[in-house]
């Protein structure tokens, strides 16, 4: 393995993968039928006063 | 069983997470420390690195005990105003034989990189016991008590035999030799009793450097009666940064370039 | 019939797990404490043992003083755990802020603070305690409390494996003492913020997972759909640490019986994997568990849901992927090779923009609400140490462009950098969750004092000021001093002079440090007057403290977005 072997892998494959995790990330969190979901949640710290048992 | 099923898609969910940060942080980690192990010029070739003697070793571990990695670097950095501070900058080849490595993150202190033969042992016998009686403005701390604690080598072979697991070239003639050896260094007139011992002290690790007169030995705390603390200090701290013939090491080689 | 009848008796199979690990651990002690040839390794031995005795004899007390025969129930949240974290994370506090202090005087005034025959405080073996008191007593022992607080609180159920939150939480006190007393006696693997030796590291590693399973398992019993993105950050920083630890503290025990033993790898990949460890430490213990709390506690606090749920999720995942890569940037200029070097530097660069979208994350939550800046100190703290979050993550990448690092490496501005991230970023938000739970797990209608809190406030905050800008100013004048050239060509000052340089900068800082102390001392006596449930006299009761109960209902709440 030399320099050149590693930097062309990190300058394709690398950027492709970062490129892709991000987007991956970006379009979770901007799902439109996730929407209601992420509402609920970001509330979940205002309504935990008690567990909830079955 | 609806619920029960549902929950099971949720913990596979939380199972999903975890995996999932798993593998993108072990990517980070692997991408770039793997390489350093496989490419074949992340190390320097150099002639002179050789392990270190029993004594400098018992001396490094002392070095590591006082914790002296927090204060002082070893490692000098390829500028102008260090190279003519501290000397050649660092190779990556003179720290291939520490286990753990030593290059520091602050200097509270000097670099210690190139600090062999800079000052005479009792300087720093002086400076070790008492810091403020050699340099009025030092803030390093005494180590009065290392002037007459002697050393426990008790464990240096089996130092060395964990070394060699993990990659040091120690040798089994150096092993086996490891107490007698170290008792050597800190006295020219060594005559152990009854025990056989070969003298081959300087042979074993001038062999293993290529070079000749890498070993200091002389009685490095002033007396000779008694192996102390402070005589495997200045023995590894005389030695630091002395290896590497810098008369054969070619900078601009290809196989150097990094 | 038996396992009814031990059920009956309220001993839960967790209590025998638990005992079992404890019993081996007690057992090796002794064996060490026997047999051990290192004087060191013995000592170490002796302490175990102690620790495992007394851990022993409290179950049995324990057990003996059971009335309900439900133990560990699920139709309530563990809390006492909480409180023993939120005292244990205070003493530790305390004492690892002591210790620093301490060790600056020791740099600042060195003949009157060392003593020629004692090793052991000496500089050199107090700065491995004091890092680790601060970062893991300290840091740890918080994140502990708030994940074990917001797990339970955000899945709606009672933290999971009976005993085992207990056993996480004791053993990792016992890995904090062990480490503490290594450290001071010379026990040192000799790896910056990784000093415990081999056996120290494997007793932590056996803690790790159990907190990662009890973290989990709660999860996986959770009563919401959702897991909450804190959670996120919690399992991030948990696995993160897991991996991080094992892979950097891999060594070679020179015998079983030894304390002692030699790392796997040397110099240069030892440098990397140290660093990579070294630095994603700050990423994934000091910045993503902090995190995690500033996800709960500041909308908790607020009364509001996060700014954008959204982000937080892109926030998450953007420092991740980025973090994990910045180590490097520790190494410029040194025998790492170059392109390992520039891979730290850019992705450090890169680092900037998460770091910064959570900041205005938190930040914005309080849009609307921000009169509770002015009556809520609490909040305030918090708040606050997200504008230190901010400068300290915009600092970091400016230091590891390879240009700024040749002048800052080695000296104290990389000393200041720190502390303000960890004086002013972890320690506040720290401080905030810490009162939040003072007062919510004792079930308070407010805290002791308000007045206090503002003392503390203060206190604190001008001295982080006075820490940072003096290592500013003695961390850029010794970087120029050593690379200053006088008009004949020659290095114009010898090192001691740079030395000399800084000792009044050195005073600054340590009274910056002092007076830090003095605002955790006032914490301590407010959060145990709040434990005692005494409220200070002559304060009104306006001060808006929100309480665990009377929330707006989750209908009410309007979200951001």
């Amino acid at each position: 393995m030399n320099y050149e072997t590693l930097s062309s892998f990190a300058q394709t494959w690398g950027l492709l993968y970062f490129v892709v995790l991000f987007s991956v990330a970006v379009v979770y969190a901007l799902w439109p039928s996730k929407k209601s979901e992420f509402e609920r949640a970001a509330n979940l710290p205002l309504i935990d006063e008690e567990p909830i048992n079955e | 069983m609806a619920l029960f099923d549902k929950h099971a898609v949720f913990e596979k969910h939380s199972l999903l997470l975890t995996v999932g940060i798993l593998v993108v942080v072990a990517i980070g980690g692997i991408i770039e420390i793997a390489p350093l192990f496989y490419m074949s010029n992340t190390i320097e070739r150099v002639n002179g690195m050789r392990p270190y003697t029993p004594l400098e070793l018992a001396g490094r571990e002392i070095y590591v005990r006082e914790g002296c990695y927090v204060c002082h670097s070893q490692m000098v950095r390829p500028l102008r105003d260090e190279v003519e501070r501290y000397g050649h900058y660092s190779l990556a080849a003179e720290s291939m034989y520490d286990h753990p490595f030593q290059w520091g993150s602050k200097r509270t202190g000097p670099d210690l990189a190139r600090v062999g033969g800079k000052y005479s042992d009792e300087w720093h016998m002086d400076h070790m016991a008492d810091p403020r009686s050699v340099v009025p403005e030092s803030i390093m701390p005494p180590y009065e008590f290392m002037v007459d604690r002697p050393l426990d080598y008790s464990m240096i072979s089996e130092t060395m035999a964990a070394m060699r697991v993990v990659g040091v070239p120690y040798t089994d003639a150096m092993i086996e030799n490891a107490d007698l050896d170290l008792r050597a260094q800190a006295d020219p007139d060594f005559y152990p009793e009854n025990v056989e011992y070969d003298y081959g002290l300087e042979d074993r690790y001038n062999e293993a450097s290529g070079r000749e007169g890498t070993v200091n030995v002389r009685v490095f705390d002033g007396v000779p009666e008694e192996v102390t603390e402070m005589d495997a200090l200045i023995a590894y701290l005389q030695m630091l940064g002395t290896l590497v013939d810098f008369d054969t090491y070619e900078a601009g080689d290809l196989q150097n370039r990094r | 019939m038996a396992s009814s009848t031990i059920q009956k008796m309220g001993i839960d199979f967790s209590v025998l797990t638990v005992g079992l690990f404890v019993g081996v651990f007690t057992l090796l002690a002794l064996l060490v404490a026997a047999w051990s040839p290192d004087p060191l390794f013995e000592i170490h031995g002796w302490i175990s043992l102690l620790m495992g005795i007394v851990a022993i004899a409290a179950v049995c007390f324990w057990a003996a003083g059971l009335k309900r025969s439900k133990v560990f129930d699920p139709s309530a949240y563990e809390d006492t755990l909480i409180k023993w974290g939120v005292g244990v994370s205070m003493f530790w506090g305390v004492v690892g802020i002591l210790v620093g202090f301490v060790i600056a005087m020791q740099l600042t005034f060195p003949n009157f603070l060392y003593f020629p025959e004692y090793g052991f405080l000496n500089f050199g073996r107090l700065r491995p305690l004091h890092t680790s008191a601060v970062i893991f007593a300290f840091g740890g022992n918080v994140l502990l409390a708030t994940s074990f607080h917001v797990v339970q609180r955000t899945c709606r159920t009672r933290i999971a494996g009976g005993m085992w939150p207990w056993f996480v939480f004791w053993g990792y006190q016992a890995f904090i003492v062990l480490a503490a007393t290594g450290y001071v006696m010379g026990v040192t693997a000799g790896r910056e913020y990784a000093e415990p030796e081999w056996y120290v590291d494997l007793w932590l590693t056996i803690v790790w997972v159990a907190y990662l399973l009890v973290f989990l398992g709660t999860i996986w019993k959770r009563k919401e759909p959702h897991i909450y993105v804190a959670n996120w950050f919690y399992l991030a920083f948990i696995v993160t640490i897991a991996m991080l630890h094992i892979v950097n503290n891999l060594a070679v025990p020179i015998s079983p019986l030894s304390s002692q033993s030699v790392s796997l790898m040397s110099g240069v990949q030892d440098a990397l994997t140290q660093w990579w460890y070294g630095h994603n430490a700050v990423g994934f213990f000091l910045t993503a568990g902090f995190l995690a709390i500033m996800y709960y506690y500041i909308p908790k606090r607020a009364e509001r849901p996060v700014f954008s749920y959204r982000l937080s999720i892109v926030h998450f995942w953007a420092l991740i992927f980025i973090y994990i890569w910045a180590g490097p940037h520790h190494l410029h200029y040194t025998a790492l090779p170059q392109w390992a070097q520039t891979l730290g530097m850019t992705f450090s660069i890169m680092l900037w923009m998460p770091s910064w979208g959570g900041m205005i994350n938190g930040l914005m939550t309080l849009s609307g609400a921000w009169d509770k800046l002015r009556t809520d100190p609490v909040i305030r703290m918090m708040v606050v140490s997200l504008a230190f979050y901010g400068m300290s993550t915009f600092e970091g990448p400016l230091m590891s462009v390879r240009a700024v690092n040749s002048l800052s490496h080695y000296t104290d501005w990389t000393i200041g950098h720190v502390h303000s991230g960890a004086l002013g970023w972890v320690g506040f938000i720290s401080f905030g969750a810490l009162y939040c739970l003072a007062q919510w797990m004792w079930k308070r209608d407010r805290l002791y004092s308000a007045k206090l809190v503002e003392w503390h406030f203060w206190t604190a905050t001008i001295g982080i000021v006075l820490y940072i800008t003096s290592m500013w100013v003695s961390g850029i004048m010794e970087g120029l001093m050593w690379r200053a050239y006088n008009e004949f060509g020659f290095l114009e000052y010898t090192f001691v002079e740079t030395v000399e340089a800084k000792h009044i900068s050195y005073i600054i800082r340590s009274l910056g440090g002092l007076l830090y102390l003095v605002g955790a001392l006032i914490m301590s006596f407010n959060v145990f007057m709040t434990a005692k449930g005494k409220t200070r006299k002559g304060e009104d009761d306006h001060v808006h403290a929100p309480t665990n109960d009377g929330l707006p209902a989750f209908a009410e709440a309007t979200p951001a977005e």
